[in-house]
């Protein structure tokens, strides 16, 4: 065995893509490529939920299709959404791709966090030259990837209810919406991650927080068909803007103009991963 | 040259603990070097510093002169360390384990050396098992693979043989040593005193916080040269009693100068008509020098010939 410059300045690595002795010899890893450690971090995201992907991917595909054979066969002919413009079935398929999309992406990252937490082997990730950037990208980027899997996935199990759907008169909206989605709700699951010690603690943060403000953002019904009441405090709901700016995508109809929502939600996104990245540099229940 | 390991005045307190309370200490390259104490010492918090898991309340540290603060790339690139809890991922098999973990360290393609651990810690057929599926030494070897997939320059381990079996746990010391001889500073915690005795130059023994001994293996053991006398008996005369190491109920252990003072010993319990139930004697180990450090008797002087008991 020949160790690598063991008593040398060890930084044979990363920084500048080479792998070269300060000595000039070649470094033992010469021969080995070199990259940023952060990909790596994300490949183990995407092998995490891809090696259990019957419950991570599949589940969900199936839940939501559960959800649009029930609620379109009882709603189609008693709902009317945007004014008779577009059947029941296809305003739902739309909701119901956004909230798996959100719903898998906080999934992701959360139950990631709290995994290697309990089991400890986040101890691994922390002795890491990782910075918190790359933290952050890499567990939003894994989430953003499983939400927008299973999004996909729902939308070609359901989309053949309503095919005219996909004749999307704008799909960069639905993509940015959907993008940006995933990135807020990765960001909210690496945060409630990060913060949980405990299984209930996450399921809690789960059940009485996203799974509520999904549910009450507009998946299964316009705001308009709501009291005055609800409809002004759907107006705070942040999940409502991501529901509504995705379907627009689909539609080119929408509660709020496409634009304010994607306002909102870029200010979400953004708000969201200046704080994940604030507690990520602090340590926060990390690096104590 | 910058040694591969300086501490200075690290404090760090978790509520109304104080787990370190101004550490200093250098450790040299190439070294082979021992963190000794009792549980809570603060040995763990110390390497967590160093790793870059617990930040101090003051103080500063370096591995190879990387600050592990406001330099930690560079100070963790340097610096492998094997935890003492057994941690593993239940997704990943040993080989994805360690391909993974040099991954985070920038390093594709590293199989070569990854195979050369495998084979140097005996996991060689347990590659391509899931980690779930392996046992608690084995567990554990993975580990010690972990802290090296990056050849830091710099390797901790802390508690690293804990549950190893005995076969085993030669050949781990065996790759150790070898990885020492190859260059690399090691710096081991552990609670077998005899392997820090068999393995360390150098040894830094904490208590409550503070380096309270600090030398090589040769000095410590050469400062308290003497005996230990284990005893167990219904009292000890009252002039012997400061000599006390430590007390395991009736059973006391003894630190002793020479035989003369074993012979002293033996005559005033003779003539105190005390009863000896058991005795033993030992030379002087690390564990007889930890137990005189620990008991706060670390004075060589404490080892004079104690007074002859003054007439009652």
């Amino acid at each position: 065995m020949s160790a690598a410059e063991p008593g040398g300045d060890a930084r044979p690595a990363t920084d500048g893509g080479r792998a070269e002795r300060r000595d000039g010899q070649s470094h033992l890893t010469a021969r080995a490529a070199i990259g940023p450690g952060w990909l790596t971090l994300l490949h183990k995201e995407l092998l995490r939920f891809w090696k259990v992907s019957f419950q991570t991917i599949a589940a969900p595909i199936l839940t939501s299709l559960l959800y649009l054979l029930i609620f379109s066969h009882v709603l189609e002919s008693r709902v009317a959404v945007f004014d008779n413009q577009v059947r029941y079935t296809a305003f739902l398929v739309p909701g119901l791709v956004m909230m798996s999309v959100l719903q898998n992406s906080f999934a992701n990252s959360s139950s990631s966090l709290i995994q290697s937490k309990i089991t400890g082997n986040l101890f691994f990730v922390l002795v890491t030259p990782l910075s918190p950037g790359e933290l952050f990208a890499a567990y939003v980027v894994g989430a953003m990837v499983r939400g927008i899997a299973v999004g996909l996935g729902v939308l070609a199990v359901t989309v053949w209810f309503s095919p005219a759907l996909l004749a999307m008169p704008h799909p960069l909206f639905a993509l940015a919406f959907a993008l940006l989605g995933s990135a807020i709700l990765g960001t909210l699951g690496l945060v409630a991650g990060i913060w949980a010690d405990k299984f209930d603690q996450l399921a809690a943060f789960q059940n009485f927080l996203i799974v509520p403000l999904t549910f009450l953002a507009g998946v299964f019904y316009s705001i308009h068909t709501l009291p005055p009441f609800w409809q002004a405090l759907s107006h705070f709901n942040p999940f409502f803007y991501m529901i509504d700016g995705f379907r627009y995508g689909f539609f080119g109809l929408s509660d709020v103009p496409p634009t304010v929502s994607l306002a909102v939600v870029a200010a979400c996104a953004a708000s969201l991963a200046t704080l994940a990245l604030v507690l990520l540099e602090r340590g926060w229940k990390l690096r104590h | 040259m910058t040694a591969a390991v300086e501490v200075v005045d690290i404090a760090r307190q978790f509520g109304r603990v104080q787990a370190l309370a101004g550490v200093s200490l250098a450790v040299e390259r190439g070294e082979f070097f021992g963190l000794l104490g009792p549980n809570g010492a603060g040995k763990t918090t110390l390497i967590s510093v160093l790793a870059g898991l617990v930040r101090p309340d003051r103080g500063n540290a370096r591995i190879l002169g990387h600050d592990v603060v406001s330099d930690y790339r560079a100070a963790r690139r340097s610096l492998g360390v094997v935890p003492q809890e057994l941690v593993f991922d239940p997704f990943f098999t040993v080989r994805e384990t360690l391909r993974i973990q040099s991954g985070y360290f920038g390093l594709r393609s590293n199989d070569d050396w990854i195979d050369e651990i495998l084979h140097n810690l005996d996991l060689t057929s347990k590659a391509d098992a899931n980690m779930r599926a392996l046992s608690g030494g084995m567990k554990r070897r993975v580990l010690v693979g972990q802290a090296l997939v990056h050849k830091p320059p710099v390797i901790v381990l802390d508690e690293p043989t804990a549950g190893v079996d005995v076969e085993l746990r030669q050949s781990l010391w065996a790759f150790i040593r070898k990885l020492n001889r190859d260059g690399h500073t090691i710096i081991l915690t552990t609670h077998y005193l005899e392997e820090a005795e068999a393995l360390c130059a150098r040894i830094a023994m904490l208590k409550a916080g503070r380096v309270v001994a600090l030398d090589t293996t040769r000095n410590l053991l050469s400062r308290f040269a003497g005996l230990t006398l284990r005893l167990t008996a219904a009292e000890i005369p009252p002039p012997w009693q400061a000599r006390v190491l430590r007390r395991e109920g009736r059973t006391a252990y003894i630190g002793l100068a020479t035989y003369d003072d074993l012979e002293r010993l033996l005559a005033d319990m003779r003539m105190a008509g005390i009863r000896i139930e058991e005795l033993a004697l030992a030379e002087t180990d690390l564990e007889q020098v930890f137990l005189r450090i620990m008991s706060g008797r670390d004075e060589p002087d404490d080892t004079r010939p104690v007074e002859a008991v003054p007439e009652a």
